[in-house]
């Protein structure tokens, strides 16, 4: 079966999301930061109207922050809390990969990477790592 | 299900309710031939489509219902209590079959046979011509089934802004007309006729909530986007984009007030239930009570209306049940035989104000102080000092109504301190006011709506803020000219002076972990909120101003953080988080003191009961690390031991003026002394119980812990072993522990004496 990934990188790393989990892209919000909560929220921004919470994938991934003045992307995510907006390097394109070319992430991988990515894609030039949407998207406790 | 059956258990359950209604009514104006009427049509036409859909069970408690209404109406029967009681129990009979049928399809196996029997019994003697006859019946009912059909399309719609419990019933009915129509005057004689009742059949719809909802969400955004517009002609100087941003403005407003309008129903749908429930409950505690109903038309969201149906129920009920004396006492007090209990409804200032009132013999302030001191809730020292509103409020607090009186009728697990929690979830009050005497008037106010709320808005660290105007009680800027009011420190706590009052001061910047802002020159500002009933000052940076906000619902990464309400959108489109005051407050540590902390606690497992979530406080005691649930420490004290005396064969201390048993946790006997020397200061948790005053001696306070755990006990009945704050810790029964201690007492003075 071939799949759409939507690509993207972090820290030079390419991941990929479930093309159908992305509502889109978005350049930097003016974001409201929320006290007290988890490091990896960077704050909320309005949607069109909507309040979605703003991910850093960086915190999140152990990674890191990119130095100031680097620009960064959003991709908002479908979940079932509504949409959630993660912040990543870049974007990269939308990729059709076959199943055949599926793998499992190496065990070694260290651990927050570890639990977010579920798979691995062996591309030409090189490995696709794919991200786990409902878990990278997932509340934690503050 | 086929759509007609659906539509027959929607219109079917909408004439219920209208039967309950007319049947309590009947019975005050029995000679009504108009009300006899159109009970016998609704009866009649429920028959006749239960037949058509063969549902046996159904049509033969239906029809003999029917025929008993006949003989009323042909008045060769007199109504009684007894009848309108068989007459109710059949709408229920029929009730409980409709619900049957929506689940299953069919009418179930209960053929409701006794109380068909005592329909039958009712109609003494004139059975011969009403009996139902096997062949008479069908021809008579498919006659029936052709007219009771046409009827159903319209009957539906005229009927429709009666709330029901059906699922199919989710719509509001949207009504050209203001006001509410009136109940479909019957044709005058009409014995048989199902004419189908005229009403606003022609300027209304039914509407699907979904879609309702669906608009008022636009219409928010609607109404944010248009601030958005607003704050940006402020500084344009285009006059064409004034006036356009202008009438944008008028027209939004109008807009959302229109559709905020379609969701509006009118509280008489929830009245509507209760003559029923104050009759039954009348008659079962064998009291007079008349119910007079002012404002029936006051409209409210839907919402809202659905939430405070149920604590309007209790409400009700508790006045009949405790509020109102029985008939005896009410002659022996000069006061007519009838009680009265009023329910009003206004709209004022933006908020629904709905009052029960009862002419009763008011609340009886001692007994209810007694009670509360009886049941641990409050000291019997802070009893004697509270006021008679501080007192009728005691009755809120959990535990304190299944403390009361527990009847058959008031008993049913659900106290006033759920019917406050359910009042507030909806930012709406709850008050009570009473006269000895001469009775009780509770007092609910709640918002119109929930999406769309005033706030006030607020800046820390640069950050705006939103504090929900209910919440707020006055706003003040303190600085060191001001006489009436003063920050000052009791001890290491900030408290503000405020007109002779004393109120805790919690820092925004703290209690969100910000930098600290440095001293103001100019002053403090600080706004007062309301937590749950305790007033507290809060420090911010700047208060800037009220608006409206749209209220919108806080994403589930955020909802752990505990001190924020929701989102909103500004007016220049940035998002600010709403403060919820209870979180901050908590947070703040606001509700640390002796009673608060109890409710606190209280509060927070009547919220969760589902997760069993405790405030275990945490000790040591001879190397051990051991928890005791918060809510059975009413103090913590620190207690010299040379104070300690020998009493009636254990160690007590006078404390307050009463006598402290000491149970030493560390001890190897229970109701012992632990071994070697005791430390010059104890700790000591106060306990107070039905059993007395107890103070657990410790090592050392820890700190508190929230634990998710089940109240088992271990083999012995006093500890079990679980790990808090990643140590083993034993989790004591401090009741139980109490019930060994004190029997380890008693069995050593026995020993003594004999």
């Amino acid at each position: 079966m071939i799949r759409l990934y939507a690509t993207f990188s972090v820290a030079g790393t390419l991941f990929g999301v479930d093309a159908t989990d992305v509502q889109e892209i978005l350049l930097p919000q003016r974001l409201t930061r929320v006290p007290l909560a988890s490091p990896d929220v960077n704050g909320l921004a309005n949607l069109r109207g909507q309040v979605v919470v703003t991910i850093d994938l960086r915190t999140m991934l152990g990674l890191p922050p990119l130095e100031d003045g680097i620009p960064t992307v959003n991709i908002v995510l479908r979940t079932e809390h509504g949409p959630v907006s993660i912040v990543v390097d870049e974007v990269g394109d939308v990729l059709e990969v076959h199943d055949d070319d599926l793998d499992t992430p190496p065990p070694t991988l260290s651990l927050p990477t570890r639990d977010l990515v579920t798979a691995v894609h062996k591309l030409d030039d090189q490995l696709l790592l794919v991200l786990d949407v409902k878990r990278t998207a997932q509340p934690v406790a503050a | 299900m086929d759509e007609i059956i659906e539509e027959f258990l929607v219109e079917s359950h909408e004439n219920l309710d209208r039967l309950d209604v007319e049947l309590v009514e009947l019975e005050e104006h029995p000679d009504s031939s108009e009300l006899i009427g159109s009970i016998f049509r609704n009866v009649h036409t429920i028959k006749g489509t239960a037949g058509f859909f063969e549902f046996p069970h159904l049509e033969s408690v239906a029809h003999a219902a029917e025929s008993l209404l006949s003989l009323l109406r042909d008045r060769e029967l007199e109504l009684s209590t007894a009848i309108t009681s068989a007459l109710l129990a059949s709408v229920d009979a029929i009730r409980s079959m409709l619900v049957i049928i929506s689940d299953t399809g069919s009418d179930g196996n209960n053929a409701h046979g006794d109380l068909v029997a005592r329909l039958h019994a009712l109609m003494t003697g004139d059975s011969a011509d009403h009996q139902p006859g096997a062949d008479a019946e069908t021809s008579e009912a498919d006659t029936e089934i052709e007219t009771s059909e046409i009827e159903t399309g319209d009957a539906e719609i005229s009927d429709a802004e009666t709330e029901t419990d059906d699922p199919g019933a989710d719509h509001v009915l949207v009504a050209e007309a203001a006001n509410t129509p009136e109940l479909p005057e019957p044709v005058a004689e009409a014995p048989d006729s199902t004419t189908a009742p005229t009403g606003p059949a022609d300027t209304s719809i039914r509407v699907d909530v979904g879609l309702l909802d669906r608009l008022m969400n636009l219409v928010g955004e609607l109404v944010l986007a248009r601030n958005q517009v607003l704050q940006h002609q402020s500084n344009s100087g285009d006059s064409t984009f004034q006036s356009t941003s202008q009438q944008l403005d008028l027209i939004t407003t109008e807009l959302q007030e229109g559709v905020m309008k379609t969701r509006m129903q009118p509280i008489g749908n929830v009245w509507a239930k209760l003559p029923r429930v104050v009759r039954d409950l009348a008659t079962h505690c064998d009291k007079k009570v008349r119910l007079v109903m002012e404002g029936e038309e006051t409209e409210l969201d839907k919402t809202l209306i659905e939430a405070i149906k149920d604590p309007l129920t209790h409400i009700v009920r508790n006045s009949v049940d405790h509020g109102l004396e029985s008939t005896a006492a009410r002659i022996a007090a000069g006061k007519p035989e009838v009680g009265i209990l009023k329910l009003r409804a206004v709209h004022e200032g933006g908020q629904v104000i709905i009052e029960i009132s009862d002419d009763g013999a008011g609340l009886n302030y001692t007994r209810i102080r007694e009670k509360a001191v009886s049941s641990g809730l409050i000291t019997a020292d802070r009893a004697g000092q509270l006021s008679d509103r501080e007192t009728a409020n005691l009755i809120f607090r959990p535990g304190f109504s299944t403390a009361a009186a527990v009847t058959n009728v008031s008993g049913r697990g659900v106290g006033m301190d759920v019917v406050k929690t359910n009042v507030e979830k909806i930012g709406g009050s709850l008050e009570i006011t009473s006269q000895q005497g001469e009775g009780t008037t509770l007092t609910i106010k709640i918002p119109l709506t929930l999406a769309i709320i005033p706030a006030l808005i607020i800046s820390s660290d640069g950050d705006r803020y939103l504090i929900p105007q209910i919440n707020l009680v006055e706003v003040l800027r303190v600085d060191g000219a001001s006489t009436d009011s003063k920050l000052e420190m009791a001890g290491d706590a900030p408290v503000l002076r405020l007109r002779e009052k004393l109120l805790p001061i919690v820092h925004l910047r703290s209690v969100l972990d910000l930098p600290d802002g440095g001293v103001n020159p100019e002053g403090v500002s600080i706004a007062v909120l309301d937590a749950d009933g305790i007033q507290f000052g809060l420090v911010v940076d700047q208060i800037n101003d009220t608006e409206e906000i749209v209220v919108k619902p806080l994403s589930p990464h955020l909802k752990s953080i505990g001190c924020f309400a929701g989102t909103t959108i500004m007016g220049d489109g940035a998002v600010s988080l709403i403060l919820d005051a209870i979180g901050i407050a908590r947070i703040g540590g606001v509700f640390l003191g002796k009673e608060h902390r109890v409710e606190a606690v209280e509060a927070v497992d009547s919220d969760d009961r589902r997760s069993r979530t405790q405030m275990v406080l945490v000790c040591t005691v001879a190397q051990q690390r051991v928890g005791i649930p918060l809510s059975h420490v009413s103090r913590l004290e620190d207690l010299p031991s040379d104070t300690i005396e020998r009493a009636d064969g254990t160690d007590v201390i006078q404390y307050r003026d009463q006598l402290l048993r000491l149970v030493y946790l560390g001890a190897t006997v229970p109701g012992g002394r632990p071994d070697g020397e005791l430390p010059e200061i104890l700790q000591v948790l106060v306990h107070e119980s039905h059993a007395g005053i107890h103070g657990l001696v410790v090592d050392e306070i820890i700190d508190v812990f929230e634990v998710d755990m089940d109240t088992q006990t271990g083999p012995d009945g006093v500890r079990i072993s679980g790990v808090i704050g990643r140590r083993v810790t034993d989790l004591i029964n401090i009741e139980r522990l109490i019930e060994i201690a004190e029997s380890g007492r008693s069995l050593i003075t026995t020993g003594s004496s004999s």
